[in-house]
């Protein structure tokens, strides 16, 4: 309550320049009977009681050290440097809103060319937009784009079966305003190569990720020639990390990437906020979703940074927008740029090395346990960061008994999303993870599945 | 002058961080597979921390000054709020862990989820949506999924009055139904005769912000609601202006049948430049089994005081529309500003801004004329305007930037010409709108006597007036690409 700074003299003065004897008369046009209910809430407590209090929540989560957690599926335990929180804390970002007054708001604005630029140096694409909420909702996003930029006859939506199973599930609840469908595991082979024979004139576009949700990197040499030859766009679900390493979606001729912007600087802080990263064609540019950020000049020629291509959006295209997304993810993608600006070429390609060298050792380790199996089910496909375990006993215990013995977070239990992966686990790798915190998983997990 | 960018600052072979060494063996890359330059900038930390630094100090936020963005509740964020969001229990849990590692995170979502329910009146929240807009797509997708399982798959129209935000009819189109547009009376209210014209065996429902864009709240309200329920319809309710109604009324007593809060307006989380944000989303009795998922719940344990939580899919669901769990760092600031207030804060909060925006209203009505001059709640609309000068609201939002102040929302709501929306909120003191109120008189002085100065402004910001057109038609959207051999994609 302290935040309303009212003296009672300042607010007998205002309620006199209004004219109005108390403040509940200004609610007059509120029916009567409903007027004021008494809200049984907690509270209210002081600052330090709030503080105590939530200490005391958070103390409820398991806390792992760091190098202990081998858990991934979509957000992982990256390295953020002390350079982004400094950034973050600046009030002048934080406290701001979308930048409609751009004189006022130069700062934010070149932040995000800035990442729009680097993004599209990542993903090797034209065009980035300045954020959306996370990388479910940008995948949803633009497979909407690619129904809207195809023929209204083409209402098949082809998705790899490497796509990550929660990106799925958001595609699937976003579709269900739309005429379109996915076609899936249930109908296709395990491999995205599968996905070729089911393209037809039906199709208006082709879902793979790469590295996909088991950490395999899938082939994607020829594939957009495919696509794009019956008539449907190619959009490639990717990994930030990875691309400072490996070949970008762009070099396969892509039309749309998109990713989880979360392993950039971004805290696991359970599931968000993270950061949709979305990029795109030229030629698609004025079907883009979300903000976009474009260099200008002021009256005086001086260079300077606007919201730019503002007719896609909501508050001037209403119904006929290129989606309804207004509020975005401005400051975490604030986040991602510190990020990429700290680390740089060199260090982004190193963190990347890292989790390669650091996830092949781990799987090599745990390989030489009798009886576990490491991506049975493609053995010879390349991995990033994160590789599939088959336990041979089910993985729901054995990550509960790395948690109580070990003090190991071990990894996912893919039967959470498979059925018939019920024995697998995915462990995750990254630079956080030590040789000898990679030893102690290994020797644990001997314990664990004997 | 303007800032140089990163890629400009770039120096070859330069680096911000220092990273651990190797300390396992190298596996063999798939050299086919790796990429020759990922084609980022190389800079030194301190340029980093200068670079940011510099353009912190070309930003205007709440901390900045006095920020009367209309619709948007531009109030302060407690700094408290921040801290509490950034301890390790929090910042640093993963999403994935199962449920008896993350017992903490739960309880916070499970309260939260509570409050908001007593706040507004409804059975049952999710805490899924990312945002305002996300929120009301959300809505949109459980009232097609509710019409669909009692057979009304005829209904596809949804109604929205012309002064609703833009959200609104692009969510519609999203959710695959159709605009209605109802007009407004001349009391600012939806037109109770178009909208009983339109209500018939065809529509879904109606999407209503109450109080509406123009800052009033409706004065039909309880026949409005019954007109919708008597076709059939749904009442989805945009609780972008919630912030005026905790304490004093709620949505669900009032007979909405689901409803979005904007935690970041509500709730004081902060804006974040455009985001993050947070829509959780409230529903009726008969919509909750519809909402997304999966949402908090609580089962009493053997020993007082040690509830399980879990997560869990609601019966009917219309599936997930993030990833996770939605943006729980908002979460937990949201709970701590409710924990802070509660019941006797929030109703102060919603008094103290609709005495705000009643003190500005009735201060300038006199310079700017006031479309619909009646009592207002947390904001108001007035005209950018001043007699016959050919200043128009643009350039007063331009010249305010001048007095020390971010300009209030223009152009909107798009049913009055030079709209100026202002929003003072209540974190605002008598000194901070004396302050704005002689500015905007001074501004009104100046229209009359020496227009030149207000149409030329602003004068004092880093960079004057930008053009807009410019930018649409240069298309620059990122640092040109000098060195494009990182690029090998075929032409």
């Amino acid at each position: 309550m302290v935040y309303v700074p009212h003296t009672d003299a300042e607010r007998k003065d205002m309620l006199a320049a209004i004219g109005c004897r108390s403040v509940k008369d200004l609610f007059a046009d509120v029916p009567k009977h409903r007027q004021f209910p008494d809200l049984n809430l907690p509270g209210p407590l002081s600052e330090l009681e709030i503080e105590r209090e939530l200490r005391h929540v958070a103390q409820r989560n398991t806390s792992v050290e760091a190098s202990s957690c081998f858990l991934g599926a979509g957000a992982y335990n990256h390295y953020i440097p002390a350079t982004v929180d400094d950034v973050l804390g600046r009030a002048e970002f934080y406290t701001s809103y979308t930048p409609y007054q751009p004189e006022l708001s130069q700062g934010f604005l070149q932040a995000m060319f800035e990442y729009q630029s680097m993004i599209c140096r990542l993903t090797g694409m034209d065009v980035s937009n300045a954020s959306h909420y996370d990388g479910a909702t940008s995948l949803a996003e633009a497979v909407l784009l690619a129904l809207n930029a195809t023929p209204q006859s083409r209402s098949e939506v082809l998705v790899s079966p490497g796509l990550n199973p929660q990106f799925d599930d958001v595609l699937r609840t976003y579709l269900r305003g739309t005429e379109a469908y996915v076609v899936a595991e249930e109908t296709l082979g395990l491999k995205t190569g599968d996905l070729i024979s089911h393209l037809g004139d039906k199709t208006a576009a082709v879902v793979v990720q790469s590295p996909n949700f088991f950490g395999q990197l899938e082939e994607l040499d020829g594939l957009a020639n495919l696509v794009h030859v019956a008539g449907a766009l190619l959009i490639i679900v990717s990994d930030p990390i990875a691309l400072g390493l490996f070949k970008p979606p762009g070099d396969y001729n892509a039309d749309i990437v998109v990713a989880e912007g979360q392993p950039l600087g971004i805290p696991l802080s359970f599931g968000g906020p993270h950061l949709g990263i979305f990029a795109t064609r030229q030629a698609l540019v004025r079907r883009m979703v979300g903000r976009l950020v474009g260099e200008t000049e002021d009256v005086d020629g001086q260079r300077g940074y606007v919201l730019t291509l503002a007719t896609r959006e909501q508050h001037i295209r209403r119904a006929r927008a290129t989606s309804n997304i207004c509020t975005n993810a401005a400051l975490t993608a604030l986040a991602a740029a510190v990020y990429l600006a700290t680390v740089g070429k060199r260090g982004l390609r190193r963190i990347a090395e890292l989790c390669y060298h650091n996830s092949h050792y781990a799987a090599s380790r745990i390989e030489e346990i009798a009886g576990l199996k490491i991506n049975p089910k493609s053995p010879h496909s390349v991995f990033f960061r994160e590789f599939v375990v088959d336990l041979g006993m089910p993985a729901e215990g054995v990550i509960q008994r790395l948690n109580d013995d070990f003090g190991i977070i071990g990894g996912y239990d893919l039967g959470q999303a498979y059925p018939d992966l019920a024995n697998h686990l995915l462990v995750a790798v990254t630079e956080m993870n030590t040789r000898q915190s990679i030893d102690r998983l290994a020797d644990a997990l001997r314990e664990a599945t004997r | 002058m303007s800032e140089a960018t990163l890629y400009e600052k770039s120096v070859p072979g330069r680096i911000g961080i220092d990273l651990p060494a190797l300390d396992v063996p190298e596996a063999e890359l798939p050299e086919d597979l790796v990429r020759a330059d990922n084609g980022l900038p190389e800079l030194s930390q301190i340029q980093i921390a200068r670079h940011y630094l510099k353009l912190s100090q070309r930003n205007y936020g709440v901390d900045s000054g006095f920020y009367p963005l209309g619709s948007c509740t531009m109030k302060y964020n407690p700094k408290v709020n921040e801290m509490i969001a950034r301890l390790p229990g929090f910042a640093e849990l993963h999403p994935l862990l199962p449920a008896a590692s993350v017992q903490g995170s739960l309880a916070v979502m499970f309260n939260l989820q509570e409050c908001i329910k007593e706040i507004a009146g409804f059975s049952a929240v999710s805490l899924q949506p990312s945002a305002g807009a996300h929120g009301e797509l959300t809505g949109l997708l459980m009232m097609r999924a509710y019409l669909a399982d009692h057979g009304e798959h005829a209904r596809t129209q949804v109604l929205i009055p012309d002064s609703a935000h833009g959200t609104n009819p692009a969510s519609t189109s999203m959710a695959g139904l159709t605009v209605t547009e109802i007009p407004t009376d001349g009391r600012g209210n939806i037109d109770l005769e178009a909208l009983k014209a339109a209500c018939g065996p065809d529509v879904v429902g109606l999407m209503l912000t109450n109080p509406n864009t123009l800052g009033l709240f409706e004065e039909q309200i309880d026949q409005v609601i019954e007109l919708i329920h008597g076709c059939g319809g749904l009442v989805y309710g945009d609780g972008a202006n919630m912030n005026a109604l905790c304490g004093i009324v709620r949505p669900g007593d009032l007979g909405f049948d689901l409803m979005h809060f904007n935690l970041h307006k509500t709730f004081g989380t902060p804006h974040g430049g455009g985001g993050p944000g947070a829509g959780p989303i409230g529903a009726s009795e008969q919509l909750a089994p519809y909402l997304p998922g999966p949402i908090a719940s609580m089962q009493q344990g053997e020993v007082a005081d040690k509830a399980a939580y879990r997560l869990q899919m609601p019966e009917r669901s219309i599936g997930r529309v993030s990833t996770f769990v939605g943006n729980f760092g908002m979460f937990v600031r949201a709970y701590a500003y409710i924990l802070n207030h509660g019941a006797t804060g929030l109703r102060s909060n919603a008094e103290h801004a609709v005495l705000n925006a009643n003190y500005l209203r009735t201060s300038l009505k006199n310079a700017f004329p006031v479309p619909f001059d009646r009592t207002c709640m947390h904001e108001f609309i007035c005209r950018g305007k001043v007699g016959k000068s050919p200043v128009r609201a643009v350039d007063i939002s331009k010249r305010l930037m001048d007095h020390g102040f971010h300009p209030p929302t223009n152009y909107f709501p798009l049913i009055v010409r030079e709209a100026l929306m202002i929003e003072p909120t209540e974190t605002e003191g008598k000194q901070t709108l004396d302050a704005f109120i002689a500015a905007m008189l001074q501004i009104a002085q100046e229209a009359e006597n020496d227009p030149d100065v207000v149409l030329s402004a602003p004068h004092t910001v880093p960079v004057r007036r930008l053009d807009e057109v410019k930018a649409a038609r240069k298309a620059i959207f990122c640092d040109p690409f000098p060195d494009a051999e990182f690029l090998s994609r075929p032409s």
